[in-house]
């Protein structure tokens, strides 16, 4: 594991774990090495992501700087050999903690990221109806609005898991959005076999979901494997910790007292509050967040 | 869903694993899914503190006693609705395995999203209620699970309770699903009798099920195993993309079965061109030694350069696919539109696509009826067998034989609409891969660029009929061939003559006519001559299999010259012919020409000269690198 500390030097980029992998499989020349959970896993969004890039014209990666969208950027890499060649799109509210900035500004150096930070519209710009949270988080979907016509992308590469949330789990792989960016939950093609539609219609676009089939501890076990950089947030400090990182007025922490990814990981196995309880948003009204997401919100 | 967190992942911290499988409960709608969920979730300690307990206060906030099923109802809409309507995926463990559960609807409106569900799963439950027994949606999700290759089929009789636990009716459902399955070669793993709203036969043989022996669904739940990777089945390694980012001309892809080591011999199929991988690339660590199986996204690199593209199938050289143009396979059908004899159809076989049209279609029948009657059409959520032909070449397996490759899907308007198992294909021309040598030119290219003082291209002008195309590349040939170039013309109506002249002006035989020039062209331009090429070229689709296949030689030029000036000029007296509507299919008056949008160039003749036009080529074909730029040559006669 490694984190961004103030003032911390860059890391090589070879990870231990990987280079112990690459050893131990010159062992067997005959046998090729069985594969286990979260090499299926990696597999599999690699899959996903060189789909999107081969049958997408112009794409990006929403890099929200957490835990899930630093996984995806580590997977695009090994997708393609170590470059993402595409922007990362930083949608900015500007009120992210200020170690997530410095991570931002740090590691979109050190990966060579093509960083697009886009803010968001000022707040009264946004639906008033919407309790306090998800007014909050609706800037987020306007300012992502403002940057898809901004660039005219087709294809938005988004880090949902479909364990995190209730209206996540009904998202497809590729899952088209309406001209205004709007998802119709009840319209969704199908997708089997790994098959994808990726015709969005002319001025709509895709979200793409990468690690959809990833979990909470899945992210962790493959941040420790990978040596994935993490903000030091969602460590323990003074008993609390940060399970998923927003904005700052709307994200509290959990109490816990995990302060490695091991300890993270045995937290996971025995908890059983949800991973978004920090998040305001999800707990104002019982549809709160599908209407956010109906309207286009990741 | 996010009410369930307990773990699921194998990859604990003290490196223990446990086997994960993926199940799907299906059924006819009213069956008791949901109910069966809610209280599977409960029976095996997976629901989150307190939310039982908030499910209640809001079932007697809204007035109605609680059901199981509204653990999964999480959204409004379906509380609205009174039906589940999309795939969830929730998790839960039984004593050895980890499950994640896909929870699929029964409302015959979202097939579409059980067969979603289905193709991710290892097993399936198909839960039947013991009072209505067998019915259409319990058939047709039967069938569909035999499509989608799902074989570890538990089967539930639900509601037990309402036939008084009576072991005869038991026994008589049981026997007509398991008949029913056996038919489509599906044998169950167990058929088991519950009460999912009391829990009989859940987690435990209560004593009103006391003359069942059977295991439990959360005992047969654990005996499923996961889905293996294909190992043992020949390689193949479908290109998804060839990337060049740096020096390495890396070919990824997924491999589907089999597995590979640097330094095989290998088959890219359907072309028949013989390689050996050398190396396997990675990252961070590259290359990567060892063999890689099956599951696998790869990247390799090939010891020679060959001409490769996405859809193309790496194999060993003594275990190929077949190469075909025509198949035939069982298909499901979920568009609103039947589909039907000479349908024209988009079909992806992994990652390769092709356009097709349906030759023929037989035993066309609703899987949900019990006396199947065939039909000349297969109306949406219903099945049949067809006979397809193929515009290009692919590499494919009967599904028997591999069932990774041996499936397809098929797409209508860039959604897909269907998609089935590959039943036999017909080999044609090439039954087995045919070692092809090609035989290599006795001039090296840079003897010949030296005299030419250019490379190898394709140029190739494409817009409205009477834009200017033909007059261009006659003008753009006579200036190269003045400079000492080696130029040559291929004129899309002068090649309609004798090397396409089979071909019509369908839209399967403009494709071909398009490739046709575009291999001709790629051929002439690796022997370093530029190739002109003027054809109306309308698809963009079309324009990009050109641009794949002359790859990096492949110069765009879009004469743009707008569509009025066009049909006034109408040298030939198309736009006459066809406004009198006496030509068919003519590009130009409607609005079948789809613009290029990153064409090389762009040039509207009613602005410029042919003269300016051609200088404004030349130039485009110094800058990137196609003529060499003749001021070196002048600065060395000095």
């Amino acid at each position: 594991m490694h984190l961004l500390k103030d003032n911390s030097t860059a890391v090589g980029l070879g990870s231990p774990a990987a280079a112990e992998r690459a050893r131990t499989q010159e062992f067997s020349a005959d046998l090729a090495p069985s594969m286990d959970h979260l090499d299926q896993l990696e597999a599999q969004s690699i899959y996903i992501f060189r789909e999107a890039f081969g049958r997408l014209k112009k794409i990006a990666l929403l890099w929200s700087l957490g835990k899930d969208s630093n996984v995806m950027i580590w997977l695009a890499r090994k997708a393609f050999f170590g470059r993402l060649p595409f922007p990362a799109l930083h949608v900015d509210t500007g009120k992210k903690f200020p170690e997530m900035y410095r991570f931002r500004d740090h590691y979109g150096k050190e990966w060579d990221l093509d960083l697009r930070v886009e803010p968001c519209p000022p707040i009264d710009a946004v639906d008033p109806t919407l309790p306090p949270a998800a007014r909050s988080a609706a800037r987020k979907t306007e300012g992502l609005k403002m940057a898809l016509a901004k660039y005219g992308f087709d294809g938005l590469i988004a880090g949902i898991r479909r364990d995190e949330e209730a209206t996540r789990a009904k998202e497809r792989v590729f899952s088209p959005r309406g001209l205004e960016g709007n998802w119709d939950v009840r319209d969704q093609p199908p997708e089997f076999w790994d098959h994808f539609n990726a015709s969005p219609p002319q001025g709509a676009h895709l979200r793409i979901h990468p690690i959809l089939h990833w979990t909470e501890s899945d992210i962790w076990a493959y941040t420790k494997r990978e040596n994935i950089p993490i903000i030091p947030l969602y460590l323990s400090q003074n008993g609390k910790r940060y399970r998923s990182l927003g904005d700052q007025d709307i994200t509290n922490p959990v109490a816990s007292n995990a302060s490695t990814i091991d300890e993270i990981l045995i937290e996971l196995e025995q908890t059983k509050v949800p991973e978004r309880s920090g998040r305001a948003l999800d707990h104002e009204t019982e549809d709160a967040f599908e209407r956010l997401r109906v309207a286009g919100y990741l | 869903m996010n009410m369930i967190v307990t773990p699921a992942s194998p990859a604990t911290p003290n490196g223990t694993t446990r086997p994960q499988v993926r199940i799907v409960i299906v059924g006819h709608v009213d069956h008791g899914k949901s109910t069966l969920v809610g209280r599977l979730l409960h029976e095996t300690g997976s629901l989150p503190d307190g939310k039982l307990d908030m499910l209640k206060a809001v079932s007697a906030r809204r007035g109605m006693p609680f059901e199981w099923s509204f653990l999964l109802d999480a959204l409004q809409t379906e509380r609205d609705q009174g039906i589940t309507i999309d795939t969830t995926q929730i998790r839960f463990r039984t004593n050895s395995r980890d499950i994640v559960l896909i929870d699929a609807p029964g409302h015959a409106e979202f097939l579409r999203n059980m067969i979603t569900g289905a193709s991710q799963a290892d097993g399936a439950v198909l839960i039947i209620d013991a009072l209505e027994g067998v019915r259409d949606q319990t058939r047709r999700h039967g069938y569909l699970l035999h499509l989608l290759g799902v074989k570890q089929v538990a089967v539930v009789v639900n509601k037990m309770d309402r036939v008084d636990f009576a072991a005869e009716r038991f026994k008589e459902i049981s026997d007509e699903i398991s008949a029913h399955l056996q038919g489509l070669g599906v044998k169950p793993t167990a058929v088991i009798p519950i009460s999912a709203r009391d829990g009989d036969g859940v987690a435990e043989r209560t004593d009103r099920i006391g003359w069942y022996k059977g295991p439990t669904v959360v005992e047969a739940l654990d005996r499923l195993e996961p889905a293996r990777p294909l190992e043992a089945l020949a390689l193949r390694l479908p290109v998804q993309a060839i990337y060049k980012f740096d020096d390495r001309r890396i070919v990824a892809g997924r491999i589907e079965s089999g597995s590979l080591i640097a330094g095989d011999e290998i088959v890219i199929m359907p072309a028949g061109k013989i390689a050996r991988i050398k190396t396997v690339e990675s990252w961070p660590v590259t290359p990567v030694a060892g063999r890689q199986g099956a599951g696998r996204s790869v990247g390799i690199t090939l010891d020679r350069e060959l001409f490769l593209e996405r859809g193309d199938i790496i194999a060993h050289t003594n275990s190929a696919p077949r190469e075909t143009r025509r198949l035939r396979a069982r298909i499901f059908w979920l568009h609103d539109k039947p589909l039907a004899k000479g349908d024209q159809l988009l079909v992806r076989c992994g990652p390769k696509e092709s356009r097709a049209t349906v030759v023929a279609i037989e035993k066309a029948v609703d899987p949900g009826e019990l006396s199947s009657v065939e039909n000349k059409a297969i109306g949406r959520n219903h099945v049949g067998e067809i006979d397809i032909s193929l515009s290009n070449p692919i590499a494919t397996d009967p599904y028997t034989e591999n069932p990774r490759t041996g499936r397809l899907v098929i797409e209508v308007s860039g959604r897909i609409a269907g998609g089935g198992l590959v039943l036999s294909v017909d080999a044609g021309q090439r039954a087995l891969p045919v070692d092809i040598v090609p035989v290599e030119s006795a001039l090296r290219l840079d003897e010949r660029s030296a005299r030419y003082r250019h490379n190898g291209a394709v140029v190739w002008l494409t817009g409205l009929p009477a834009s200017g195309k033909s007059t261009l590349a006659k003008a753009l040939e006579r200036r190269l061939f003045s400079n000492g170039g080696s130029p040559i013309l291929l004129d899309g109506d002068t090649l309609r003559a004798g090397l396409n002249s089979d071909l019509g002006f369908s839209a399967a035989d403009r494709s071909e006519n398009i490739r046709r020039l575009a291999e001709v062209a790629t051929h002439l331009a690796r022997n370093g001559h530029i190739a002109i090429v003027a054809a109306v070229s309308p698809a963009r689709e079309d324009r990009a299999t050109a641009r794949r296949i002359a790859d990096t030689s492949f110069r765009e030029i879009h004469v743009a010259t707008p569509a009025g000036i066009c049909e006034e000029r109408d040298p030939k007296g198309h736009y006459k012919k066809a406004r009198a509507g006496a030509l068919a299919s003519f590009t130009g008056i409607g609005n079948d020409y789809e613009r290029p949008e990153a064409a090389e160039l762009v040039i509207d003749t009613s602005t410029r000269t042919v003269a300016e036009a051609a200088d404004e080529i030349e130039q485009m074909l110094k800058t990137t690198g196609v003529l060499f730029d003749e001021v070196v040559d002048l600065a060395a006669n000095i």
